[in-house]
Protein backbone atom coordinates (compact mmCIF):
# COMPACT_ATOMS: atom_id res chain seq x y z
CA UNK A 1 0.00 0.00 0.00
CA UNK A 2 1.13 3.52 -0.69
CA UNK A 3 2.09 5.82 2.14
CA UNK A 4 -0.77 6.78 4.46
CA UNK A 5 -2.52 9.99 3.42
CA UNK A 6 -1.58 12.76 5.83
CA UNK A 7 -5.11 14.13 5.89
CA UNK A 8 -8.50 13.03 4.61
CA UNK A 9 -11.72 14.94 5.17
CA UNK A 10 -14.97 13.25 4.23
CA UNK A 11 -18.18 15.09 3.66
CA UNK A 12 -17.73 17.85 6.26
CA UNK A 13 -20.87 19.75 7.24
CA UNK A 14 -20.89 22.64 9.67
CA UNK A 15 -23.88 24.45 10.98
CA UNK A 16 -23.92 27.50 13.27
CA UNK A 17 -27.45 27.58 14.59
CA UNK A 18 -29.68 27.92 11.55
CA UNK A 19 -26.82 28.87 9.28
CA UNK A 20 -25.27 26.07 7.27
CA UNK A 21 -21.71 27.17 6.53
CA UNK A 22 -20.28 23.97 5.07
CA UNK A 23 -22.35 21.63 2.97
CA UNK A 24 -20.34 18.54 2.39
CA UNK A 25 -16.69 19.25 1.74
CA UNK A 26 -14.28 16.43 1.08
CA UNK A 27 -10.55 16.62 0.63
CA UNK A 28 -7.89 14.00 0.21
CA UNK A 29 -4.21 14.84 0.40
CA UNK A 30 -1.01 13.07 -0.46
CA UNK A 31 2.30 13.78 1.20
CA UNK A 32 3.80 16.95 -0.23
CA UNK A 33 0.51 18.34 -1.49
CA UNK A 34 0.01 22.07 -1.36
CA UNK A 35 -3.71 22.73 -1.41
CA UNK A 36 -5.06 26.24 -1.84
CA UNK A 37 -8.56 27.02 -0.64
CA UNK A 38 -9.93 30.04 -2.43
CA UNK A 39 -13.29 31.74 -2.58
CA UNK A 40 -14.96 34.95 -1.54
CA UNK A 41 -15.50 35.95 2.09
CA UNK A 42 -18.18 33.85 3.72
CA UNK A 43 -17.65 30.93 1.37
CA UNK A 44 -16.64 28.74 4.31
CA UNK A 45 -12.97 28.25 3.53
CA UNK A 46 -11.68 29.38 6.94
CA UNK A 47 -14.39 27.42 8.72
CA UNK A 48 -13.36 24.31 6.81
CA UNK A 49 -9.73 24.82 7.85
CA UNK A 50 -10.81 25.25 11.46
CA UNK A 51 -12.82 22.04 11.27
CA UNK A 52 -9.67 20.15 10.34
CA UNK A 53 -7.95 20.81 13.68
CA UNK A 54 -11.21 20.83 15.60
CA UNK A 55 -11.19 24.51 16.51
CA UNK A 56 -14.71 24.05 15.20
CA UNK A 57 -16.41 20.69 15.54
CA UNK A 58 -17.94 19.58 12.25
CA UNK A 59 -21.67 18.92 12.53
CA UNK A 60 -21.08 15.77 10.53
CA UNK A 61 -18.33 14.22 8.47
CA UNK A 62 -15.00 12.60 9.16
CA UNK A 63 -11.49 13.90 9.67
CA UNK A 64 -8.72 11.32 9.36
CA UNK A 65 -5.19 12.37 10.21
CA UNK A 66 -2.54 9.92 9.06
CA UNK A 67 -4.94 7.00 9.21
CA UNK A 68 -6.33 8.02 12.60
CA UNK A 69 -10.01 8.99 12.41
CA UNK A 70 -11.11 11.55 14.99
CA UNK A 71 -13.71 10.06 17.31
CA UNK A 72 -16.89 12.01 18.00
CA UNK A 73 -19.73 11.66 20.42
CA UNK A 74 -22.81 13.72 21.29
CA UNK A 75 -23.23 15.57 24.56
CA UNK A 76 -26.38 15.79 26.68
CA UNK A 77 -27.77 18.57 24.55
CA UNK A 78 -27.34 16.45 21.45
CA UNK A 79 -24.43 18.51 20.12
CA UNK A 80 -21.61 16.65 18.44
CA UNK A 81 -18.32 16.97 20.30
CA UNK A 82 -14.94 15.22 20.10
CA UNK A 83 -15.07 12.03 22.14
CA UNK A 84 -11.51 12.05 23.38
CA UNK A 85 -9.74 15.28 24.29
CA UNK A 86 -6.41 13.48 24.52
CA UNK A 87 -6.79 12.33 20.90
CA UNK A 88 -7.68 15.85 19.80
CA UNK A 89 -4.59 17.25 21.51
CA UNK A 90 -2.41 14.61 19.86
CA UNK A 91 -3.89 15.34 16.47
CA UNK A 92 -3.56 19.08 16.85
CA UNK A 93 0.10 18.60 17.62
CA UNK A 94 0.43 17.03 14.15
CA UNK A 95 -1.43 19.84 12.38
CA UNK A 96 0.18 23.11 13.23
CA UNK A 97 -1.68 26.23 12.32
CA UNK A 98 -0.60 29.67 11.14
CA UNK A 99 -3.22 32.34 11.84
CA UNK A 100 -4.24 35.46 9.99
CA UNK A 101 -3.43 37.64 13.00
CA UNK A 102 -0.30 35.60 13.93
CA UNK A 103 -1.52 34.89 17.49
CA UNK A 104 2.00 34.65 18.85
CA UNK A 105 1.79 34.59 22.63
CA UNK A 106 2.46 38.20 23.43
CA UNK A 107 4.00 37.65 26.87
CA UNK A 108 6.71 35.36 25.52
CA UNK A 109 9.74 36.16 23.41
CA UNK A 110 9.93 34.73 19.90
CA UNK A 111 12.15 31.88 21.07
CA UNK A 112 9.85 31.08 24.00
CA UNK A 113 6.90 31.05 21.62
CA UNK A 114 8.60 28.47 19.47
CA UNK A 115 9.81 26.09 22.18
CA UNK A 116 6.63 26.18 24.27
CA UNK A 117 4.61 23.54 22.44
CA UNK A 118 7.53 21.22 21.57
CA UNK A 119 8.59 21.13 25.24
CA UNK A 120 5.17 20.87 26.86
CA UNK A 121 3.14 19.05 24.23
CA UNK A 122 5.69 16.90 22.40
CA UNK A 123 7.94 16.52 25.49
CA UNK A 124 11.10 17.38 23.58
CA UNK A 125 14.02 18.09 25.96
CA UNK A 126 14.55 21.82 26.37
CA UNK A 127 18.03 21.91 24.89
CA UNK A 128 16.92 20.10 21.77
CA UNK A 129 13.83 22.31 21.46
CA UNK A 130 15.98 25.44 21.60
CA UNK A 131 18.36 24.09 18.95
CA UNK A 132 15.44 23.17 16.75
CA UNK A 133 13.82 26.58 17.26
CA UNK A 134 17.02 28.39 16.37
CA UNK A 135 17.40 26.36 13.22
CA UNK A 136 13.86 27.20 12.10
CA UNK A 137 14.32 30.88 12.97
CA UNK A 138 17.40 30.83 10.76
CA UNK A 139 15.29 29.12 8.13
CA UNK A 140 12.63 31.89 8.09
CA UNK A 141 15.30 34.56 8.30
CA UNK A 142 14.69 36.14 11.70
CA UNK A 143 17.26 34.41 13.91
CA UNK A 144 18.57 37.77 15.14
CA UNK A 145 15.10 38.60 16.50
CA UNK A 146 14.81 35.53 18.70
CA UNK A 147 14.79 37.47 21.98
CA UNK A 148 12.30 40.09 20.83
CA UNK A 149 8.73 40.15 21.95
CA UNK A 150 6.15 39.84 19.16
CA UNK A 151 4.94 43.43 19.58
CA UNK A 152 8.45 44.67 18.87
CA UNK A 153 8.49 43.24 15.34
CA UNK A 154 6.81 44.03 12.04
CA UNK A 155 3.82 42.01 10.90
CA UNK A 156 5.90 40.14 8.35
CA UNK A 157 8.46 39.18 10.97
CA UNK A 158 5.73 38.10 13.35
CA UNK A 159 4.17 35.91 10.71
CA UNK A 160 7.54 34.36 9.90
CA UNK A 161 8.03 33.70 13.63
CA UNK A 162 4.59 32.07 13.66
CA UNK A 163 5.65 29.88 10.74
CA UNK A 164 8.79 28.89 12.67
CA UNK A 165 6.54 28.02 15.61
CA UNK A 166 4.48 25.80 13.31
CA UNK A 167 7.59 24.17 11.82
CA UNK A 168 9.04 23.39 15.24
CA UNK A 169 6.21 20.92 15.78
CA UNK A 170 7.52 19.02 12.71
CA UNK A 171 3.89 18.63 11.73
CA UNK A 172 2.24 16.18 9.40
CA UNK A 173 0.29 18.99 7.75
CA UNK A 174 0.58 22.77 8.06
CA UNK A 175 -2.63 24.78 8.06
CA UNK A 176 -2.45 28.41 6.95
CA UNK A 177 -5.47 30.64 7.61
CA UNK A 178 -5.10 33.67 5.33
CA UNK A 179 -1.51 34.16 6.45
CA UNK A 180 -0.94 37.37 4.52
CA UNK A 181 -4.32 39.07 4.86
CA UNK A 182 -3.37 41.14 7.91
CA UNK A 183 -0.07 42.32 6.43
CA UNK A 184 0.87 45.60 4.80
CA UNK A 185 1.27 45.01 1.07
CA UNK A 186 5.04 45.47 1.15
CA UNK A 187 5.38 42.71 3.77
CA UNK A 188 3.34 40.08 1.96
CA UNK A 189 6.24 39.00 -0.23
CA UNK A 190 8.57 37.96 2.57
CA UNK A 191 5.93 35.63 4.01
CA UNK A 192 4.93 34.15 0.65
CA UNK A 193 8.58 33.46 -0.19
CA UNK A 194 9.00 31.49 3.04
CA UNK A 195 5.82 29.54 2.26
CA UNK A 196 6.98 28.84 -1.27
CA UNK A 197 10.28 27.45 0.00
CA UNK A 198 8.36 25.20 2.40
CA UNK A 199 6.29 23.90 -0.48
CA UNK A 200 9.44 23.18 -2.43
CA UNK A 201 10.77 21.20 0.54
CA UNK A 202 7.81 18.87 0.09
CA UNK A 203 5.79 19.83 3.13
CA UNK A 204 2.08 19.13 3.09
CA UNK A 205 0.24 22.43 3.34
CA UNK A 206 -3.35 23.59 3.26
CA UNK A 207 -3.58 27.29 2.62
CA UNK A 208 -6.64 29.50 2.79
CA UNK A 209 -5.63 32.47 0.71
CA UNK A 210 -6.64 35.46 -1.35
CA UNK A 211 -3.24 35.47 -3.09
CA UNK A 212 -4.18 34.10 -6.50
CA UNK A 213 -0.58 34.18 -7.71
CA UNK A 214 0.41 31.92 -4.82
CA UNK A 215 -2.49 29.55 -5.45
CA UNK A 216 -1.62 29.35 -9.12
CA UNK A 217 2.16 29.09 -8.91
CA UNK A 218 2.86 27.23 -5.68
CA UNK A 219 -0.01 24.88 -5.02
CA UNK A 220 -0.68 21.68 -6.91
CA UNK A 221 -4.35 21.50 -5.97
CA UNK A 222 -6.91 24.27 -5.80
CA UNK A 223 -10.36 24.15 -4.21
CA UNK A 224 -12.76 26.94 -5.01
CA UNK A 225 -15.48 27.19 -2.38
CA UNK A 226 -18.78 28.93 -2.85
CA UNK A 227 -21.54 29.04 -0.25
CA UNK A 228 -20.14 26.09 1.63
CA UNK A 229 -19.64 23.81 -1.34
CA UNK A 230 -16.75 22.97 -3.61
CA UNK A 231 -17.60 24.71 -6.83
CA UNK A 232 -14.46 23.86 -8.72
CA UNK A 233 -11.34 21.84 -7.96
CA UNK A 234 -8.27 20.48 -9.61
CA UNK A 235 -4.74 21.42 -10.55
CA UNK A 236 -4.21 25.20 -10.74
CA UNK A 237 -3.87 25.46 -14.51
CA UNK A 238 -7.22 23.76 -14.97
CA UNK A 239 -9.02 25.79 -12.29
CA UNK A 240 -7.55 29.10 -13.35
CA UNK A 241 -7.31 28.71 -17.10
CA UNK A 242 -10.25 26.47 -17.95
CA UNK A 243 -12.79 26.81 -15.16
CA UNK A 244 -16.03 24.98 -15.76
CA UNK A 245 -18.16 26.81 -13.27
CA UNK A 246 -19.70 30.18 -13.97
CA UNK A 247 -18.91 31.33 -10.42
CA UNK A 248 -15.23 30.60 -10.78
CA UNK A 249 -15.16 32.60 -13.99
CA UNK A 250 -16.83 35.51 -12.21
CA UNK A 251 -14.47 35.18 -9.26
CA UNK A 252 -11.47 35.48 -11.53
CA UNK A 253 -12.83 38.29 -13.67
CA UNK A 254 -11.42 41.67 -12.78
CA UNK A 255 -14.34 43.71 -11.53
CA UNK A 256 -13.71 47.41 -11.32
CA UNK B 1 13.20 52.86 69.00
CA UNK B 2 10.40 55.35 69.67
CA UNK B 3 9.24 55.10 73.22
CA UNK B 4 5.90 56.94 73.00
CA UNK B 5 5.41 57.07 76.78
CA UNK B 6 6.17 53.38 77.05
CA UNK B 7 3.62 52.33 74.44
CA UNK B 8 6.19 52.02 71.63
CA UNK B 9 6.77 48.24 71.85
CA UNK B 10 3.04 47.51 72.14
CA UNK B 11 2.36 49.66 69.10
CA UNK B 12 5.07 47.80 67.19
CA UNK B 13 3.51 44.49 68.08
CA UNK B 14 0.16 45.86 66.99
CA UNK B 15 1.67 46.89 63.66
CA UNK B 16 2.96 43.34 63.15
CA UNK B 17 -0.56 42.00 63.83
CA UNK B 18 -1.96 44.46 61.30
CA UNK B 19 0.54 43.32 58.65
CA UNK B 20 -0.07 39.62 59.31
CA UNK B 21 -3.79 40.17 59.16
CA UNK B 22 -3.50 42.07 55.90
CA UNK B 23 -1.30 39.49 54.16
CA UNK B 24 -3.31 36.47 55.24
CA UNK B 25 -6.53 38.17 54.18
CA UNK B 26 -4.94 39.07 50.85
CA UNK B 27 -3.95 35.46 50.24
CA UNK B 28 -7.49 34.31 50.97
CA UNK B 29 -8.99 37.09 48.86
CA UNK B 30 -6.78 36.25 45.87
CA UNK B 31 -7.62 32.56 46.11
CA UNK B 32 -11.35 33.26 46.40
CA UNK B 33 -11.13 35.83 43.61
CA UNK B 34 -9.55 33.35 41.18
CA UNK B 35 -12.04 30.70 42.16
CA UNK B 36 -14.95 33.14 41.90
CA UNK B 37 -13.89 34.50 38.53
CA UNK B 38 -13.36 31.06 36.98
CA UNK B 39 -16.73 29.99 38.37
CA UNK B 40 -18.46 33.04 36.95
CA UNK B 41 -16.94 32.32 33.55
CA UNK B 42 -17.57 28.57 33.67
CA UNK B 43 -20.12 26.70 31.60
CA UNK B 44 -21.55 25.15 34.72
CA UNK B 45 -24.71 26.94 35.77
CA UNK B 46 -24.45 25.89 39.40
CA UNK B 47 -20.95 27.37 39.73
CA UNK B 48 -22.01 30.57 38.00
CA UNK B 49 -24.98 30.99 40.31
CA UNK B 50 -22.98 30.28 43.45
CA UNK B 51 -20.34 32.84 42.49
CA UNK B 52 -22.92 35.46 41.59
CA UNK B 53 -24.75 34.97 44.89
CA UNK B 54 -21.44 35.29 46.70
CA UNK B 55 -20.42 38.58 45.09
CA UNK B 56 -23.88 40.10 45.30
CA UNK B 57 -24.29 39.20 48.93
CA UNK B 58 -20.84 40.28 50.06
CA UNK B 59 -20.68 43.50 48.14
CA UNK B 60 -24.08 44.55 49.40
CA UNK B 61 -23.45 44.21 53.14
CA UNK B 62 -21.31 46.69 55.14
CA UNK B 63 -17.89 45.36 56.16
CA UNK B 64 -18.50 46.08 59.82
CA UNK B 65 -21.83 44.26 59.92
CA UNK B 66 -20.24 41.27 58.26
CA UNK B 67 -17.39 41.24 60.72
CA UNK B 68 -19.69 41.34 63.76
CA UNK B 69 -21.80 38.63 62.18
CA UNK B 70 -18.78 36.43 61.64
CA UNK B 71 -17.24 36.96 65.03
CA UNK B 72 -20.35 36.42 67.12
CA UNK B 73 -22.35 34.32 64.69
CA UNK B 74 -19.32 32.25 63.68
CA UNK B 75 -18.61 31.09 67.19
CA UNK B 76 -22.24 30.22 67.71
CA UNK B 77 -22.27 28.17 64.52
CA UNK B 78 -19.10 26.35 65.53
CA UNK B 79 -20.52 25.60 68.97
CA UNK B 80 -23.69 24.13 67.50
CA UNK B 81 -21.71 22.11 64.97
CA UNK B 82 -19.46 20.87 67.72
CA UNK B 83 -22.43 19.68 69.79
CA UNK B 84 -23.94 18.00 66.78
CA UNK B 85 -20.72 16.15 65.94
CA UNK B 86 -20.34 15.00 69.52
CA UNK B 87 -23.91 13.73 69.67
CA UNK B 88 -23.84 11.95 66.33
CA UNK B 89 -20.32 10.60 66.11
CA UNK B 90 -18.98 10.94 69.64
CA UNK B 91 -16.05 12.92 68.30
CA UNK B 92 -14.91 15.73 70.54
CA UNK B 93 -14.06 18.53 68.19
CA UNK B 94 -13.99 22.18 69.03
CA UNK B 95 -12.74 25.32 67.43
CA UNK B 96 -12.27 28.61 69.22
CA UNK B 97 -12.92 31.64 67.08
CA UNK B 98 -10.69 34.53 67.94
CA UNK B 99 -10.75 38.08 66.58
CA UNK B 100 -7.75 37.38 64.37
CA UNK B 101 -9.32 34.41 62.62
CA UNK B 102 -12.65 36.19 62.33
CA UNK B 103 -10.80 39.16 60.85
CA UNK B 104 -8.92 37.13 58.26
CA UNK B 105 -12.07 35.25 57.24
CA UNK B 106 -14.22 38.35 56.96
CA UNK B 107 -11.70 40.54 55.15
CA UNK B 108 -10.70 37.65 52.93
CA UNK B 109 -14.32 36.94 52.02
CA UNK B 110 -15.15 40.59 51.40
CA UNK B 111 -12.18 41.28 49.20
CA UNK B 112 -12.49 37.90 47.54
CA UNK B 113 -15.72 39.27 46.08
CA UNK B 114 -14.01 42.39 44.77
CA UNK B 115 -11.11 40.33 43.43
CA UNK B 116 -13.63 38.08 41.68
CA UNK B 117 -14.83 41.06 39.66
CA UNK B 118 -11.27 42.24 39.01
CA UNK B 119 -10.19 38.81 37.76
CA UNK B 120 -13.36 38.27 35.76
CA UNK B 121 -12.84 41.48 33.82
CA UNK B 122 -9.17 40.63 33.32
CA UNK B 123 -9.92 37.14 31.98
CA UNK B 124 -12.42 38.60 29.54
CA UNK B 125 -9.83 41.09 28.33
CA UNK B 126 -7.45 38.35 27.14
CA UNK B 127 -7.45 38.24 23.34
CA UNK B 128 -9.25 35.10 22.18
CA UNK B 129 -6.62 34.50 19.49
CA UNK B 130 -4.04 33.85 22.20
CA UNK B 131 -6.17 31.06 23.64
CA UNK B 132 -7.04 29.70 20.22
CA UNK B 133 -3.35 29.42 19.37
CA UNK B 134 -2.80 27.42 22.55
CA UNK B 135 -5.64 25.06 21.67
CA UNK B 136 -4.45 24.72 18.10
CA UNK B 137 -1.03 23.57 19.34
CA UNK B 138 -2.45 20.77 21.43
CA UNK B 139 -2.24 22.39 24.88
CA UNK B 140 -4.39 20.83 27.56
CA UNK B 141 -6.94 23.11 29.19
CA UNK B 142 -4.87 23.33 32.35
CA UNK B 143 -1.71 24.19 30.41
CA UNK B 144 -3.58 26.88 28.47
CA UNK B 145 -4.85 28.31 31.74
CA UNK B 146 -1.48 28.28 33.46
CA UNK B 147 0.82 29.36 30.65
CA UNK B 148 -1.37 31.68 28.58
CA UNK B 149 -4.50 32.81 30.45
CA UNK B 150 -2.92 33.60 33.83
CA UNK B 151 0.08 35.63 32.62
CA UNK B 152 -1.99 37.58 30.14
CA UNK B 153 -4.87 38.11 32.53
CA UNK B 154 -2.44 39.48 35.13
CA UNK B 155 -1.65 42.47 32.94
CA UNK B 156 -5.24 43.56 33.14
CA UNK B 157 -5.77 42.52 36.75
CA UNK B 158 -2.77 44.10 38.47
CA UNK B 159 -4.06 47.69 38.66
CA UNK B 160 -7.30 46.43 40.19
CA UNK B 161 -5.47 44.10 42.58
CA UNK B 162 -3.31 47.01 43.73
CA UNK B 163 -6.36 49.11 44.36
CA UNK B 164 -8.14 46.36 46.28
CA UNK B 165 -5.03 45.71 48.33
CA UNK B 166 -4.83 49.31 49.49
CA UNK B 167 -8.44 49.33 50.58
CA UNK B 168 -7.98 45.92 52.22
CA UNK B 169 -5.00 47.16 54.20
CA UNK B 170 -7.02 50.03 55.60
CA UNK B 171 -10.02 47.82 56.31
CA UNK B 172 -7.90 45.83 58.79
CA UNK B 173 -8.36 48.78 61.18
CA UNK B 174 -11.97 47.65 61.62
CA UNK B 175 -10.86 44.46 63.34
CA UNK B 176 -9.92 46.47 66.43
CA UNK B 177 -13.64 46.83 67.01
CA UNK B 178 -14.07 43.11 67.70
CA UNK B 179 -11.17 43.27 70.10
CA UNK B 180 -8.09 42.37 68.07
CA UNK B 181 -5.02 44.03 69.53
CA UNK B 182 -3.78 45.54 66.31
CA UNK B 183 -1.99 48.85 66.21
CA UNK B 184 -5.22 50.85 65.99
CA UNK B 185 -6.55 49.32 69.21
CA UNK B 186 -3.27 49.89 71.04
CA UNK B 187 -3.24 53.49 69.89
CA UNK B 188 -6.84 54.00 70.90
CA UNK B 189 -6.23 52.71 74.43
CA UNK B 190 -3.01 54.68 74.79
CA UNK B 191 -4.62 57.86 73.49
CA UNK B 192 -7.45 57.51 75.99
CA UNK B 193 -5.17 56.80 78.92
CA UNK B 194 -2.69 59.53 78.12
CA UNK B 195 -5.21 62.01 76.73
CA UNK B 196 -2.96 62.71 73.77
CA UNK B 197 -4.62 61.50 70.56
CA UNK B 198 -2.13 63.13 68.22
CA UNK B 199 0.87 61.44 69.79
CA UNK B 200 -0.58 57.99 69.07
CA UNK B 201 -2.81 58.30 66.06
CA UNK B 202 -0.35 60.20 63.89
CA UNK B 203 2.30 57.45 64.05
CA UNK B 204 -0.42 54.90 63.24
CA UNK B 205 -1.48 56.95 60.23
CA UNK B 206 2.15 57.16 59.13
CA UNK B 207 2.59 53.39 59.35
CA UNK B 208 -0.47 52.87 57.11
CA UNK B 209 0.85 55.49 54.74
CA UNK B 210 4.27 53.84 54.61
CA UNK B 211 2.68 50.45 53.92
CA UNK B 212 0.46 51.72 51.12
CA UNK B 213 3.23 53.80 49.56
CA UNK B 214 5.58 50.82 49.71
CA UNK B 215 3.05 48.51 48.12
CA UNK B 216 2.42 51.01 45.37
CA UNK B 217 6.08 50.78 44.39
CA UNK B 218 5.95 46.99 44.54
CA UNK B 219 2.81 46.87 42.37
CA UNK B 220 4.46 49.15 39.86
CA UNK B 221 7.39 46.79 39.65
CA UNK B 222 5.08 43.77 39.22
CA UNK B 223 3.16 45.66 36.57
CA UNK B 224 6.32 46.29 34.61
CA UNK B 225 7.19 42.61 34.74
CA UNK B 226 3.73 41.47 33.73
CA UNK B 227 3.72 43.86 30.81
CA UNK B 228 6.95 42.59 29.29
CA UNK B 229 6.34 42.41 25.58
CA UNK B 230 3.70 45.11 25.51
CA UNK B 231 4.64 48.06 23.39
CA UNK B 232 3.15 51.30 24.70
CA UNK B 233 0.55 52.76 22.40
CA UNK B 234 0.09 49.44 20.68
Amino acid sequence: MAEEAPLICKDIYKQFGELEVLKGISLETCKGDVVSLIGSSGSGKSTFLRCINLLETPTSGEVIVHGDPIKFTTNRKGVRIPADNKQVELIRAKLSMVFQSFNLWSHMTVLENIIEAPIHVLKVPRKEAVERAEAYLERVGIYERKDYYPAQMSGGQQQRAAIARALAMEPEVMLFDEPTSALDPELVGEVLRVMQSLAEEGRTMIVVTHEMAFARDVSNKVLFLHQGMIEEQGPPDKVFDNPESERMKQFLAPNF
Amino acid sequence: MLDLKGYGPALMEGAVVTIELAFLSLALALALGLLGATSKLSHNRFLRMTATTYTTLIRGVPDLVMMLLFYYGGQLAVNNLSDLIYERFGVDWFFQFNPFIAGVLTIGLIFGAYMTETFRGAFLAVDSGQIEAARAYGFTRWHTFRRVMIPQMMRHALPGIGNNWQVLLKTTALVSIIGLTDMVRVAEQAAKAERSPFLFFIPVALVYLALTAGSELFIKWLDKRANAGVVKGD
